[in-house]
């Protein structure tokens, strides 16, 4: 029984992860650059949710939803004036490099204004969960809501992706960006809308996030980023469904390594199991197909 | 493959980078304004000689909380040192620095404050800052009373003193106090394998648990890394069936384990040690969760003695907040510098390596008593020698456990 409590702590872990690395993934498979101030939009989400919630004392909804809204903007604005100019730069590595100088600006500027302290953060899911067996097994409603919440993003993902038209240019633009445009789609634009999906999945990431795990600082999306990065990177990056299932195995190898090998080896297993994926496949699990790729 | 490497690589190396360039910009900047300062208070003492102690600490970051608890302190004590006529009849100047919990920030404070003109060090407040900053003083020869650096290797040079009690006799003092009051049978641990403070308190917490009249039943540790999820380490201790959960680690972690816990429904006696203190000031944290949680500490504001209500009154009219245990240490930890001088005859005009030997000498001499005890004495090792205390929390407030 025990077992079975685990591995949903290790679901619910794996969930946030995937839902952070999707962004991940949909950026890289589309924009083909790594947002590593992705883990800091989580963290603007949050602290945008504390405010509002403590602002108005009531409904966590009005709070998630404005958080959804300014991550949004602040993916869209950090695009155009971060990223867009350095796209045709002549290496790939002044926008990666320049990505991380945006993560240690949010970082720093939540610093000012929110100050080091941690908060903590009042769950946004007030449901307490469901009691199975007898009362043996607890499984927390923040942990249903994020598995359920991580898996309807995936599905409208998929269907957004194969079935409308800003999907298919989407699919255009992250094979080949030239052609893509060729052929009269606004790369440009495409990329922007890939950027403002991007941060309105992290602002919900981020609900998920401190709402499992109630405490907030400026620091408190950075970790999380990280991780989430390694799981796009396990299943594939540039694949959604490759996402979904990296962010899940990292989950559950994450809580189960703690659980019954050893409480301090944990993210050397996690990170080992990476390194063993990538040598043997190196696109990751589902990193192959390329019809995959948003 | 190869790419994905590049890229990695590139990443972490100027992730590195961009860490050391916060690191400079930070202490130049701080660097120049206090360099500065000094010059205008060179000029200023150049009239009149004075003492001059600086104190550091993290003001920002994760343990804000300490830092500013010491510096606010100790400047509460050099305002009330001076007020009374100084020491030996010379008044004393006091100055801060940040260290942002950050070892080679510290050193960069040390420094600055040196370049300040400092004789006398109180701090850093936190042991790895303390150990680091303590390679300089040894080297210099200046004298330095930590108020909280609580790891053994902070007294490790003979210039080097405390006022709390080393991590080792947190971890001694614990398993000895829950034995004496019978506070469990069975008991789970929950660790930081990457902090030298929880580390080292945690050994010794287990090795004098043998014999004692409990088990220890799990001893799971985290990670700085991974300091979010407790659910595996909790559900351990739940399911060996621990009545009593030892935290010896920082509030910040433990907020986090006290909330988890609630919503899993477990809920032994947590006992925590001196780096608990604080957890009562997480903003909107439910401070109901905290009920009953019991922490080793030689102070609680709530003392009816003098000088802690005294002291308590002063502090929370010139910074708006109830002084925890660390505000506490430093208080004593300036008092205890006037009381060593004044036992030398000390003068500003002394070098400060000769301060320094001074100091040394009358620290194994002196019997000191200020909030924290009322009878501290100290070894020639710097570990100072006084009975533990805990307080439990009760209503939201720390109130003594005896």
């Amino acid at each position: 029984m025990s077992f079975l409590t685990y591995l949903i702590n290790g679901l619910s872990l794996g969930s946030i992860y995937a839902i952070i690395a999707l962004g991940y993934t949909m950026v890289y498979g589309i924009a083909k650059m790594l947002n590593f101030a992705h883990g800091d939009f989580i963290m603007v989400g949050c602290y945008i949710i504390f405010s509002v919630s403590a602002a108005l004392s009531g409904n966590p909804i009005i709070g998630i939803l404005i958080a959804i809204v300014l991550c949004t903007l602040l993916g869209i604005t950090t695009e155009f004036v971060a990223y867009r100019p350095l796209r045709g730069a002549a290496s790939p590595l002044a926008v990666l490099i320049t990505a991380i100088g945006v993560s240690y600006l949010l970082e720093n500027v939540a610093l000012l204004i929110f100050g080091a302290d941690i908060k903590s953060f009042t769950s946004v899911v007030k449901w307490e969960g469901i009691t199975l067996f007898d009362g043996q097994l607890k499984i927390q409603g923040v942990t249903i809501v994020t598995i359920v919440v991580s898996i309807v993003i995936l599905i409208v993902l998929q269907l957004f992706i194969n079935k409308t038209k800003q999907g298919q240019a989407m699919l255009a633009a992250s094979e080949d960006k030239g052609a893509a445009a060729l052929m009269g789609i606004n790369v440009n634009r495409t990329i922007m809308l890939t950027f403002a999906i991007g941060s309105a999945l992290a602002a919900i990431a981020g609900a998920l996030l401190c709402s499992a795990y109630p405490s907030l600082s400026p620091y408190t999306g950075a970790m999380p980023g990280i991780k989430a990065f390694v799981a796009a990177v396990l299943g594939g990056i540039g694949s959604i469904p490759g996402a979904m299932i990296g962010g899940l195995v990292l989950g559950i190898v994450e809580i189960l390594s703690k659980t019954y090998i050893s409480s301090q080896l944990s993210d050397a297993i996690v990170f080992g199991i990476l390194v063993i994926v990538l040598l043997v496949k190196p696109t990751g699990i589902l990193g192959k197909k390329i019809q995959e790729k948003v | 493959m190869k790419k994905f490497t590049k890229a990695f690589s590139v990443f972490m190396a100027s992730a590195l980078l961009a860490t050391s360039l916060v690191g400079c910009g930070d202490a130049q900047g701080t660097g120049a304004t206090e360099t500065a300062e000094g010059a205008a208070q060179e000029e200023g003492s150049a009239a009149g000689a004075t003492f001059k102690i600086g104190a550091i600490g993290p003001l920002t970051g994760g343990a804000a909380a300490y830092g500013n608890a010491v510096c606010n302190a100790a400047e509460l004590a050099v305002a009330e040192i001076n007020a009374a006529g100084g020491i030996n009849g010379y008044q004393v100047e006091y100055s801060k620095e940040d260290d942002e919990l950050n070892a080679e920030k510290s050193v960069n404070a040390y420094n600055t404050l040196k370049d300040w003109g400092m004789q006398i060090l109180v701090g850093s407040t936190t042991s790895a800052c303390s150990i680091a900053v303590s390679e300089y003083t040894k080297a210099d020869n200046m004298f330095q009373l930590t108020p909280s650096g609580s790891a053994e290797d902070c007294v490790k040079y003979d210039n080097v003193f405390r006022v709390c009690f080393s991590d080792p006799n947190q971890g001694i003092a614990s398993a000895q106090y829950i034995s004496d009051h019978n506070l469990a049978t069975k008991v789970g641990i929950i660790y930081d394998s990457s902090d030298v403070y929880s580390n080292g308190i945690y050994q010794k917490f287990v090795q004098e648990s043998e014999g004692k009249n409990y088990e220890v039943v799990s001893a799971e540790a985290f990670t700085q890394d991974n300091n979010t999820d407790f659910s595996v380490q909790l559900q351990k201790a739940k399911d060996a069936g621990a009545d009593l959960v030892f935290l010896p680690i920082y509030y910040k972690d433990a907020s986090l384990i006290l909330t988890q816990a609630n919503t899993m429904g477990y809920a032994p006696t947590f006992f925590g040690v001196d780096g608990l203190d604080g957890i009562l000031s997480v903003e909107n944290f439910d401070t109901a969760l905290a009920e009953g949680v019991m922490l080793l500490t030689p102070f609680a504001a709530d003392a009816t003695d003098d000088l802690t209500v005294n002291f308590v009154k002063n502090y929370k009219e010139k910074y708006g907040d109830t002084p925890n245990q660390f505000a506490a240490d430093a208080y004593d930890a300036v008092f205890i510098i006037k009381q060593a001088l004044e036992s030398k005859n000390a003068t500003p005009d002394m070098s400060t390596s000769d301060l320094c030997e001074a100091l040394k000498s009358a620290m194994t001499e002196i019997e000191a008593s200020g909030l924290t005890s009322t009878k501290m004495t100290w070894d020639a090792n710097g570990e100072p020698n006084k009975e533990p205390k805990a307080v439990v929390i009760k209503d939201g407030v720390y109130v003594s456990a005896n």
